[in-house]
This record gives C-alpha cells, sequence and structure tokens, in this order.
C-alpha cells in the first residue's frame, strides 16, 4: 500500500523549525526609567542562559500546529462511541458565550460586587446540577470527575471524624472506573473489592459479608460501566446505610438517566458530575473538565470552600438578589484547587442546561438510551453477535459492553485489532479492555448526538470487519492502514522514554 | 428503532430496567429550553454584570494575571481537532494532540532546568498537593515542611489532600518578605517528607531558592545526607522563568506551578493548567499523562502515551496519582504561546515585567502613607503596607475605575497582612496606567487618613 501524504509528511517538532533570531512576538515599548539590572535582580538569582525555546515566525507557528492538528481525529469530524466518555456534540454557542470578555477576561479575586453575574450562573448552575442529582448541596470546584471523588472521599472521611469515627475501608465493585480505588488510596483508605453478580450487578452477598463499622463509603457508578443499571440500588443503599457508611456516586453515567431517575432518590450521599460528559465541555483532548459535587444535608458542612451564597434584601421573589463568596466554614475540608473552579467550563454546562431545559435534558437521556439499544440490536444481528456478544443483560442504559472473546478464538482477531481495523473505516473506536471483568472488551456509548444512518453504517463496518477477518484475519492485525502513522510501538516507548525533544 | 429493539415504546427501556420506585414522575423543576439566540442574550446579560480587566485598570494578581494572550492561541484552541477531541487513547488518529504534549513536556524541562513533564494537572496549587503525594509515595515520611510564602490556596489545598493521605504540614515563617532560612532549616529533619517553597513568593519577593534548596538537603548533624534529605519542592511562575534562574538549577526536585501565565486566559480562575516537572529519578513516580516518542510498524516517529503502569486505569489502587482528565487544551495554549514568545521574547518579556515592577513600586512607595511590605527584589508583583483600611482604600480607588490590587489579609487572614495590598504589574500595564494608579492610589489614602482623622 503506497503511503499517504500525511504519512509521507515529515515529522518535525517545533523546535526542530525555524532559525536563529525568528520571531512572532514584539515586546512593548520599554517605557520607564533604564536601571541598573543589579539594582533590579542581582546576579545570582537570574538565569544565566536563555531558555531554549523556538523561534519562529507566527505563520510558521500558525502552519505548524493547524498541520499538526490535521493529524488529530475529533467529534466534529466523525464517530465516537467511545465508552465511558459521553462524546456528544459540542455547540459552538457555548464557545461563544465563554468567550465574551465578562466571563473570559474576568480576574478570579474580582470582588463580588463586581462578578455578580458570574457568581450568579455558578448560584443558577448549583440550583440546577442539585435538581439533577436530587441532592440539596453543590460544590463546583472540583476540576474533573476524579478530583470531584477526591472530594467526595475527603468530605465521607471529615464526616466519619466529626462523629468520632476512624473508618479505614472504603468499598468498590470489580467494574469500577480506575480513578475509583485510585482515589480511594490517595485519600489514606484502604480499597476492598466487590464481586459482580450473573446480572451484572454488586453482588449482595459478597456486600453483605464485607459492609461492616470498618467502612467508610461505598463508591458506585449506576448505570454501572457494563451498562446495567443495578435493580438492587435500594437494597445496596440499606445494606450500606446500616453500617453507617456513605454511598457515593461516580456521574460518569449519569448521561442515561438525566430527568429520570435521580441519584439522591436511589439513596446517595455523594454525587459527582462531569461537566466534559454530560453537559457537554468539549474534552480538549484531554481536558479541561470539571467535576462538581452534590450532597446530601448531612454532608453539606464539610463542603470544600468557597461556597457560593444568596442573600435577598426586601421582600418577595422579585427582591434583588446579591451573591458573595463564602470562606468562613470551620468543618469544611478546605481547598481543593486555586478559585472558585473551572468557571469556563461553568459557562458552557449553564448555557447547555439553559436551551435544553427540563424536558430537553430527559429527551437527551432517552435519546442516548435509544440510540444504544437501538445499536445493540443492531450488533445483536446474525454475523456480529456470535463473534461479539453483549456481557450482561438484554437491554443496555446508554452504553453496552461486548465482549470479544469468541471472536479472538473463532476468527483470530482481537479487540485491539478490531478498535484498529475501526480507524481505517473513519471512527473512533469504542473503548477497549474495560471493564477489566469482561474478556476482550469493548465498550460502545454512541450518545443522543448520533443519527439512525451513523448508526446503520458503524454497525455494517463492525459486520465487515468481522466478514473481513474471517476470510483474512492479517488484514485487521496489521491495521490500521490509512491513518497519519500506522501501529505504534508502545512497549519500546515505555521501555526506553524519550519524553522531550533533544535540544 | 423501536422495532429492531422490540420495545413498544422508549419508556418501555426504561420501564424494563429501572425499578418503578426509582422512575422520577415528575419532570425536572428547571426551566424550559431556549432558543439559541435567548440563550445568548442570558449570558451576554450575565456577562455584563461583570466588571473585566477590559472594563477596569486592574492591578489584581495573586495567583492568575492579566497578560495578553496572542490570537493565535484562540484561533487554535477553537479548532474542532483540538477542541473535541478525549484523550489521546487511539494514537494513530491523536498524533497532533501527542506531539503538542511532548513539545510541551520539552518547554516545561526547559523552563524549569529539570529532566522530566508530564503533559498537565489541574491547576497550581493542586500541583503541589500532588508534588507532596509524590514526596510521601517516595519516601513515606509524615511532614511536609512548608514556607509561609506559599500562595494560600496552595497552601491550602495542601493542606485538604494532606489530610487525606495522612501527613501533617508545618509552617515556617517568613523574614524580611521571604521564607527565614534559619527556621526553615531547623525545621527540615530526617521526619521531612518534603520541603516546600514558592518562587517568587506570594509577596511577590524573590526567594534564594539555591539557599533554600541546600538548607533543606544538607543536615549538620551527618555531614552527607543524601538518604534522609526531604523531596524539594518549588511551585514557581513559569512567565518568570526567561529571567529567574530555573529550579532545576538551583537544587530543586520537583517544580510545579500554575500556567494560567503562559496564554491562558483568566476565566475568573480557570480552566487553565497546572504543570509538573521533576528529577528523572521521580518519573515513575509522576502523576497524569505522559506523551512518549517511538516509531510506527513502517518505522515513522510517532508519539504515544506511555508509563502508563504509573496510571489509575492499569495501576488502580497502586496508581501513583487518581487524575485522569487533566488540561491538555489550556497546556496546548500554554506551548502556542511560548512558541509565540519564543526564545528571546521570555527574556525581553521578564525585563520589562522587572523594570516595570520597579519604577511602580518606588512611585507607589514615596506616597505618604505608602510603604513597601519589604525590601526583596520582585519581579511582576509586590506588596505594600498602606496607613488605612485598605478595604476602604480599594473602594475609593475602584469608584475612580481603578482596581489597585488585592487585599492580603482578605486572602491569607494573618494578622501581620493587616495593611497589606498586593499589586501585579503585568506587560499590559503601561507607565501611563501606573501613573495613574500612583494618583489614584495616593488620593484614596490621604482621603482616607483625612476621614478617620475627622473622626
Amino acid at each position: 500500500m503506497s503511503e499517504t501524504p500525511l504519512q509521507h509528511e515529515p515529522v518535525l517538532t517545533v523546535f526542530q523549525k525555524g532559525a536563529e533570531g525568528r520571531r512572532a512576538f514584539q515586546c512593548p515599548e520599554r517605557d520607564v526609567p533604564e536601571v541598573d539590572p543589579e539594582q533590579l535582580l542581582p546576579a545570582r538569582l537570574r538565569r544565566s542562559q536563555p531558555p531554549r525555546l523556538p523561534e519562529l515566525s507566527e505563520p510558521e507557528i500558525v502552519r505548524h500546529y493547524v498541520r499538526l492538528s490535521k493529524r488529530n481525529f475529533d467529534l466534529d469530524s466523525g464517530f465516537y462511541p467511545l465508552g465511558s466518555c459521553t462524546m456528544k456534540h459540542n455547540p459552538r454557542l457555548h464557545e461563544r458565550l465563554a468567550a465574551l470578555p465578562g466571563h473570559a477576561r474576568l480576574h478570579p479575586l474580582q470582588d463580588a460586587e463586581h462578578a455578580q453575574g458570574a457568581l450568579e450562573l455558578m448560584w443558577n448552575l448549583e440550583r440546577a446540577l442539585a435538581e439533577i442529582a436530587g441532592l440539596p448541596y453543590v460544590s463546583l470546584q472540583p476540576s474533573a470527575g476524579s478530583h470531584g471523588e477526591l472530594a467526595g472521599v475527603l468530605l465521607t472521611r471529615a464526616y466519619h471524624e466529626d462523629r468520632g469515627e476512624h473508618r479505614h475501608k472504603v468499598l468498590t465493585p470489580d467494574t469500577a472506573h480506575g480513578t475509583n480505588p485510585a482515589t480511594v488510596t490517595m485519600a489514606g483508605f484502604e480499597v476492598v473489592k466487590l464481586a459482580t453478580n450473573t446480572d451484572g450487578g454488586v453482588d449482595l452477598e459478597d456486600l453483605r459479608a464485607k459492609a461492616d463499622t470498618d467502612v467508610a463509603c461505598l463508591m458506585l457508578t449506576n448505570p454501572n460501566t457494563l451498562g446495567v443499571f443495578d435493580a438492587n440500588i435500594q437494597e445496596i443503599s440499606h445494606i450500606v446505610h446500616d453500617v453507617g457508611a456513605t454511598l457515593y456516586y461516580d456521574g460518569a453515567n449519569l448521561n442515561a438517566v438525566m430527568g429520570l431517575s435521580r441519584p439522591g432518590d436511589m439513596g446517595f450521599d455523594i454525587v459527582h458530575f462531569n461537566l466534559h460528559k454530560s453537559f457537554t465541555q468539549p474534552h480538549g483532548g484531554g481536558g479541561p473538565g470539571s467535576g462538581p459535587i452534590a450532597v446530601s444535608e448531612r454532608i453539606e458542612p464539610y463542603l470544600p470552600c468557597p461556597v457560593i451564597t444568596r442573600e435577598t434584601h426586601g421582600d418577595g421573589e422579585a427582591a434583588p438578589a446579591r451573591f458573595a463568596l463564602e470562606n468562613d466554614r470551620p468543618k469544611s475540608i478546605g481547598r481543593l484547587r486555586g478559585f472558585q473552579g473551572n468557571y469556563g467550563c461553568f459557562v458552557r454546562a449553564y448555557a447547555y442546561i439553559c436551551s435544553l431545559g427540563a424536558e430537553g435534558l430527559k429527551d437527551a437521556s432517552e435519546t442516548a438510551v435509544l440510540n444504544a439499544n437501538y445499536l445493540l440490536a443492531l450488533l445483536k444481528q446474525e454475523g456480529v453477535a456470535e463473534h461479539l456478544p453483549l456481557a450482561y443483560g438484554e437491554l443496555c442504559m446508554h452504553e453496552f459492553v461486548l465482549s470479544g472473546g469468541p471472536m479472538k478464538r473463532e476468527l483470530q482477531i482481537k479487540t485491539l485489532d478490531l478498535a484498529k481495523r475501526l480507524l481505517d473505516f473513519g471512527y473512533h473506536p469504542p473503548t477497549v479492555y474495560f471493564p477489566l471483568l469482561v474478556e476482550e472488551a469493548l465498550m460502545v456509548e454512541p450518545t443522543e448526538t448520533e443519527t439512525k444512518e451513523t448508526l446503520d453504517a458503524f454497525a455494517k463496518a463492525i459486520a465487515e470487519i468481522l466478514r473481513e477477518a474471517a476470510e483474512d484475519p492479517q488484514l485487521a492485525r496489521n491495521a490500521p492502514y490509512t491513518t497519519p502513522v500506522r501501529r505504534l510501538d508502545e512497549v519500546g516507548a515505555a521501555k526506553r522514554p524519550v519524553i522531550r525533544q533533544a535540544l | 428503532m423501536l422495532e429492531a429493539i422490540g420495545v413498544s415504546s422508549v419508556a418501555e427501556i426504561f420501564e424494563r430496567q429501572i425499578p418503578q420506585a426509582l422512575r422520577l414522575k415528575r419532570p425536572l423543576e428547571l426551566p424550559g429550553g431556549q432558543s439559541e439566540q435567548d440563550v445568548y442574550a442570558h449570558l451576554v446579560a450575565l456577562a455584563e454584570r461583570n466588571t473585566s480587566t477590559e472594563d477596569q485598570l486592574c492591578f489584581l494578581g495573586a495567583g492568575m494575571y492579566d497578560h495578553y494572550v496572542p490570537a493565535l492561541v484562540d484561533m487554535l484552541c477553537e479548532r474542532s481537532e483540538f477542541l473535541t477531541p478525549y484523550t489521546p487513547y487511539q494514537p494513530e488518529i491523536s498524533q497532533g494532540g501527542l506531539q503538542v504534549m511532548f513539545e510541551y513536556q520539552t518547554a516545561i524541562c526547559e523552563l524549569t532546568g529539570l529532566e522530566v513533564s508530564n503533559a498537565s494537572v489541574y491547576d497550581g496549587p493542586s500541583a503541589v498537593a500532588s508534588a507532596g503525594y509524590l514526596a510521601k509515595l517516595d519516601n513515606g515520611r509524615g511532614r511536609f515542611v512548608v514556607s509561609a510564602g506559599l500562595h494560600p490556596h496552595s497552601l491550602q489545598t495542601l493542606r485538604t489532600y494532606a489530610h487525606g493521605y495522612g501527613v501533617e504540614v508545618v509552617e515556617v515563617p517568613l523574614r524580611d518578605g521571604v521564607t527565614d532560612i534559619h527556621a526553615w532549616g531547623a525545621a527540615i529533619d530526617e521526619q521531612t517528607s518534603a520541603a516546600i517553597f514558592a518562587q517568587p513568593n506570594f509577596y511577590g519577593a524573590v526567594e534564594d531558592a539555591q539557599a533554600l534548596a541546600a538548607a533543606a538537603k544538607s543536615d549538620p548533624a551527618e555531614g552527607n545526607a543524601a538518604d534522609t534529605s526531604p523531596v524539594v519542592i518549588a511551585q514557581v511562575d513559569p512567565l518568570t522563568l526567561g529571567v529567574l534562574a530555573p529550579p532545576g538549577q538551583c537544587g530543586v526536585d520537583v517544580a510545579v506551578g500554575e500556567g494560567q501565565s503562559l496564554g491562558n486566559r483568566l476565566d475568573f480562575g480557570g480552566p487553565s493548567f497546572g504543570f509538573f516537572a521533576a528529577r528523572m529519578e521521580y518519573l515513575r513516580r509522576m502523576p497524569g499523562r505522559i506523551a512518549g516518542e517511538t516509531v510506527d510498524v513502517d518505522g515513522r516517529r510517532g508519539f504515544v502515551l506511555t508509563l502508563q503502569t504509573r496510571e489509575q486505569h492499569i495501576r488502580r489502587e497502586k496508581a501513583t496519582s487518581n487524575i485522569c482528565t487533566a488540561q491538555a487544551l489550556n497546556a496546548l495554549a500554554g506551548m502556542a504561546y511560548m512558541a509565540w514568545l519564543g526564545r528571546r521574547g521570555i527574556v525581553e518579556l521578564g525585563e520589562l515585567m522587572l523594570a516595570r515592577t520597579h519604577y511602580a513600586r518606588e512611585r507607589l512607595a514615596a506616597l505618604p502613607g505608602v510603604e513597601k511590605l519589604h525590601d526583596q527584589p520582585v519581579m511582576r508583583e509586590f506588596a505594600l503596607r498602606l496607613d488605612g483600611d485598605v478595604d476602604a482604600i480599594r473602594r475609593r480607588c475602584i469608584a475612580d475605575g481603578v482596581n489597585p490590587g488585592v487585599d492580603l489579609q482578605a486572602l491569607t487572614a494573618r494578622e501581620e497582612d493587616r495593611g497589606g495590598l498586593l499589586l501585579a504589574i503585568t506587560e499590559r500595564r503601561t507607565r501611563r496606567d501606573i501613573d495613574r494608579l500612583t494618583e489614584v492610589l495616593g488620593a484614596a489614602v490621604a482621603a482616607e487618613r483625612q476621614a478617620v482623622a475627622a473622626l
């Protein structure tokens, strides 16, 4: 196969381009009197050699990064059914709004009376998230889902310590996102794993056996990472609360249930949201995200600082409100980061909630679940299902997990090969090899964004790849062929790490 | 679609999976949906109730700074190819983002003088807390010794995290505006997991980083104390590193910080990015994503996420951090900004800030009722002590259209910071702006003194 133009292009970093003396930046005028440099800053505190940053003109920089951008696949270009990541459309309105100077160029320490619009936006977003979660209090501060998890586990610690209890275990099911157990360790607790039952939910016997008064918390995703709504959740909640522990909701899969079922009503005490999933903050190739938390009454005293307060002067609904940031909270776990959180993400999430409204959010979740079930039904057809069976259940929520085990045995291609071959068909592959308890797992989340035509075409592509593999498994095993680079040596990269350009 | 699924309605899909008692029987109590132009109008109205740095002559800093962001940064960050992908789990179709990470890591290593950098963490304060966790994993000791010159948000974040992973935090006071080196040396012992300071410190002073690192690592009782040395961590402002000695050359082991000053907008505090750089020996303890160079099956140069056995999705409870989504797009803005600024530009900009900051400090400190909080060299930010109520004086200035900076005590809650004002001079503040501030602040202090005298 001949090289594509992108494959042919030499790969040079920005440090390998340009020439000495070239530049884009013009320094503003030095408009103050000259002072002896030694008086400004003694030589011993100074850098002796300038840092070797690139030396390029503006057109060279623009061309370099625009060309690099073309070596990326992105959601605006095609289907991105990456399970657990909720790759839904990012409306361009949100970018326009976040860039308004009143939002984008607002200093985080601007006095509250000069930031009333921002604080009101945050307050409104808090109220909306509280209603969606079914829990009354919200902190917007955490920067991503894993940061929200850390907040949640530290809140649990504070709650127990305030009651004079020192519990040291946190339960996580074996289907949990890796962030859950990592968070537990980081917050100073010990991880205790829970088994999964044949329906894909928490094994209640295992839970009963392990739930004791050393347990601080159970962290759960519902629907879980198998796409299964745990129908025993009320019983789970009773067991956990009976031993005095808290119940934590990993909100990565909230897109399945917005306006349809609420974590607070299921018995959860603490919930995190991924604004970069359910609420369409664009993911930026690995962030920024935002991971607000909602909590119940008994957890509220420990929320991170600062919290937003709202006061009204005068009577009635129409009385003008004043918003402020409150830091004086003696039982608070403290701060988790600088300032108020990722406000730019709040602007986008709030715009999304305003656009969709109550009905629209429910409709988004219904369509996401409909799309997932439709795609699942397509993949249950002959020629596919025998190679890629559904791992658990009959129907699914907003995503589903297939097992590539039979495919590996019968067609001699692994889930990885299927994923790589999908690249040649112009798709971002589903999440692979997660959750861990499913052999050769393939986790598919189409989201509400996609049309029936897209889902039909994707199912055809999967069937086509399996048909190809039946004839010649090498085709998939050596894929991809058309991407800017082909399969990369990841083992070599880890063995001899080269993580910066030699200068 | 329903027929293919084998259900009669969408509702049936939910009814068959979610117990009846858990299905919400009413609409969410939220307003109805709105058209694009109505949402636009609503958020424009909210934005108009904020006073941005375009509306007011603003000297606020204290962790985030009103630097100029070049137009090419906006253009690149708005490109779908950078804006809308997920984390690069499929490297063959993510070479653009991965190469940017690799370039970014190179630039951060070069600025800090350290050997390894990750691809970003959330922000500056959480980066400090994560660096503390690295030290705790590395040596298992139970105490952090922290300079009081650390940004209060970093100190508070470190305390929050450290309470979880079980490390005590001990604060060392400042003396003449910089970390008291004797108290610092005395506080650090073989039980110290990490010694942490900021450069420049929260009060704007340039610390003697070399002396602090040396004092942290020398143990007079033992002579050579390599095995018992704490991890020396510095929170550094990256934009000062065209001029200030790089932490790696000063003996610092881990340099972290807030990246907002590198081409990121203020955004009322985020999103920006945190950077995290370290000596080679800590490579396998680093948190977060790291891009590495490799080749494809045909021998082409390419990039992948590497050393993933550190990370939560592989190592789970044994991971070096729980971080997953970080701040890739903001780090991209940082890299594009550094390329735009260039090798000479970062020095020129640093020298300009030094000169204007010096000018501003001398002019303001010459006003009656205004004095320097300390005499240490400063780079972009400095602290003054005002004779009078800072809140009242600030209000008078703001009424005249000038935000003169941060009320120090409001942020630190330290008694010794009463009367303190912290001001930042970015390249966007010209001599004329500084002269205007001098006039307004001088008048405000005088008026406040008169008002108090009249009581």
